[in-house]
């Protein structure tokens, strides 16, 4: 019986080598199939540009976002006519410079997404697993409560919650998380039931595993796949919602950068000057579509289902 | 079916008191009380506030309230709107099948191409034409749609001119509306042009409003019909010698439509927040564009009674396709 111990050590190192070596088999089989999509690589590298681009703005950007030139209101992009080298897009109405803006809008709109999900993924996640461990009352409270979100337009309710709490960045961003919190507690919900009842968890309970260890160590890690996708989507889903909302007036508020609000305040120039309409949208466009881009690609190297069709 | 019929009302009981409860807690968590937004900058005498509070119920306790707000509902009165002194119910009666209108259009131009293109992109799986249809939704999935309205203005109404900027119909034409569906009147009217003059105005609000639906239907269509395309009875078909249009169009199609049928009738919640965006630019009088400007100008009324109609048309539609979804696949029906 004594010399147990030592073998239960040396198979304890082993063990552990093993869950590390498969840890990074995962994860070269996650890359291989991520990497078999050659749009998501193309996302991904776009991402992390613009990623870049956000944190050394100051850098990046040519002029600074807020200075007005007073000689240079509306100045068309360099290569049309009449533009000029150093405003390589262009300026606007009151004369700053576009590309400087836009540089500095990526970090609000990538600001705006990164808050957004963590919010409600938190919040969706830890909902989601109380509904479905606890299941009975709870559960119907919550997704009751979930449905009636889910009623009304994403837009609309955002649009709403916003007039309550007053027009800005930070009201928006929290009004767009509550929106897209149920589809977290759904998916999560869903997880959590089909896997409650395998045999891993209940042989963690067996060994006496709490509620709490059971809910976020025993059962959460097999249900991130999912949670992975979803939150990818809701990403691209936070920015567009909060640019509408900045184009509707009720986002961040000018001279704020933010590509939303400067579509709104351009509008006026619509048939005059196309390029202050027309770089806000396209930098929204790729954000959002390099950010699908890989969502799809996260989704077919995550879904099993898939992998094998 | 009965019983999946009652189970699904079921459900619906609480959400929709749920609904009432958000469009009823709306009004009294905004900062400041309604009448002090009513009386704007002039003010009010505390007499007068204090009888008009008296008036619309404001001094009863809140559960009474929401009793009265309740009972009201059933009875259609939802309240009347500071800027018009109309009854909201009337002005969203009035406003509603211009929405519709265009939802519809728009839903009918997403299905008519959607489904189409999803079909084709699963059928050809792999090929350049595959992944442009694909490539092309997944745009059209990350468009802002705002911003797309805009472009299209800039391109079809600036430069070439072919299409009008706003509104539903050109200032010329002025006739009866029976039904509210402006295509319809102006059949109807007989007036000479009119009937071009809205299919002209409708054309782009469709286009945009359809963008992200088209989109989606489109995504589904194909990965349901990949999905569909590798089963055992699909092969069988095959292999017995069917020509490839009746094995997609007869025994893949079928059955992949079931999934995508749900798409379709979740996209209601869609069109009616992109209906929300697609009003304002195109100034299409309908009831996005009348939520928007009741926001702005702090009609709440109007915003408590569209929030709890939008919401209702959207339970409602979702209901349908539960319903139909049971119809069309037994199998949900008994689980």
């Amino acid at each position: 019986m004594t010399n147990t111990s030592p073998v239960t050590k040396a198979d304890k190192a082993r063990l552990e080598a093993e869950s590390r070596n498969a840890t990074k088999a995962q994860l070269y089989e996650f890359w291989y199939y991520f990497s078999q999509n050659k749009g998501a690589v193309v996302g991904l590298i776009v991402f992390s540009l613009l990623v870049l681009m956000a944190v050394f703005a100051p850098l990046v950007a040519p002029h600074n976002p807020d200075i007005q030139y007073r000689d240079s209101f509306l100045v068309p992009p360099v290569w049309e006519e009449g533009g000029k080298a150093a405003f390589l897009l262009g300026t606007d109405a009151v004369g700053r410079d576009m590309l400087s803006r836009l540089i500095f809008g990526a970090r609000f709109s990538l600001f705006i997404g990164v808050v957004v999900v963590s919010i409600a993924l938190v919040g969706g996640v830890v909902l989601g697993l109380i509904a479905g461990y606890v299941r009975g009352t709870v559960d119907t409270f919550i997704m009751r409560i979930m449905d009636i979100i889910l009623a009304f337009p994403s837009l609309l309710l955002a649009l709403v919650l916003v007039a309550i709490l007053g027009p800005g960045l930070i009201n928006a961003m929290i009004a767009i998380a509550l929106v897209l919190q149920p589809h977290f507690v759904r998916l999560t919900r869903a997880a959590v039931m089909s896997e409650r009842s395998r045999d891993y968890v209940i042989a963690a309970k067996v060994a006496g595993a709490g509620h709490f260890r059971l809910m976020f160590k025993t059962i959460l890690p097999n249900c991130v796949a999912p949670l992975i996708v979803q939150a990818t989507l809701s990403f691209s889903n936070a920015i567009l919602d909060a640019a509408a909302l900045g184009f509707l007036g009720m986002g961040a508020q000018p001279p704020t950068p933010e590509w939303g609000t400067m579509l709104a305040e351009a509008r006026e120039f619509i048939l005059r000057a196309w390029w202050v309409v027309t770089f806000p949208g396209l930098a929204i466009l790729i954000t959002v579509l390099a950010i699908n881009l890989v969502g799809d690609g996260l989704r077919d190297a995550l879904d099993p289902k898939l992998k094998r069709s | 079916m009965f019983r999946f019929l009652f189970g699904r009302l079921g459900l619906l009981i609480p959400t929709f008191f749920g609904v009432t409860l958000v469009a009823f807690s709306f009004i009294r968590l905004l900062p400041g009380d309604p009448l002090d937004l009513l009386a704007g900058e002039r003010g009010i005498s505390p007499e007068r506030k204090a009888q008009l509070l008296a008036q619309m119920g404001f001094d009863k306790p809140l559960w009474r309230q929401y009793i009265d707000y309740v009972a009201g509902i059933f009875q259609g009165d939802l309240g009347t709107s500071f800027a018009s002194k109309k009854p909201v119910l009337d002005e969203f009666m009035t406003l509603f099948p211009a929405t519709a209108e265009l939802a519809l259009c728009a839903i009918i131009l997403a299905v008519c191409l959607g489904i189409p293109a999803g079909i084709f992109a699963a059928v050809k799986r792999g090929s350049i034409a595959d992944q442009a249809v694909m490539g092309t939704a997944l745009i059209g999935y990350s468009m802002p749609i705002f911003w797309w309205g805009l472009l299209l203005i800039i391109l079809f109404s600036g430069i070439l001119q072919w299409t009008p900027v706003s509104g539903r119909i050109s200032l010329l034409y002025f006739f009866p509306q029976p039904t509210g569906f402006m295509l319809i009147d102006s059949l109807l009217s007989g007036e000479k042009g009119a009937f071009l003059s809205a299919v002209r105005h409708l054309i782009l609000p469709s286009i945009v409003l359809a963008t992200i639906p088209l989109a989606v239907i489109a995504r589904q269509t194909r990965s349901a019909m990949l999905e569909v395309l590798g089963e055992d009875y699909v092969r069988t078909a095959r292999a017995k010698g069917l020509p490839p249009s009746s094995v997609i169009g007869l025994h893949a199609l079928r059955n992949a439509l079931i999934p995508v049928v749900t798409t379709i009738g979740l996209q209601v919640g869609v069109l009616l927040a992109g209906a929300i965006l697609t009003e304002t630019i195109f100034s299409w009088p309908g009831i996005g564009k009348w939520l928007v400007d009741s926001i702005s100008r702090r009609d709440y009324f109007v915003v408590q009674g569209g929030l709890l109609l939008i919401a209702g048309i959207i339970m409602l539609v979702n209901l349908i396709v539960d319903v139909l979804y049971g119809l069309i696949n037994p199998r949900i029906r008994y689980n």
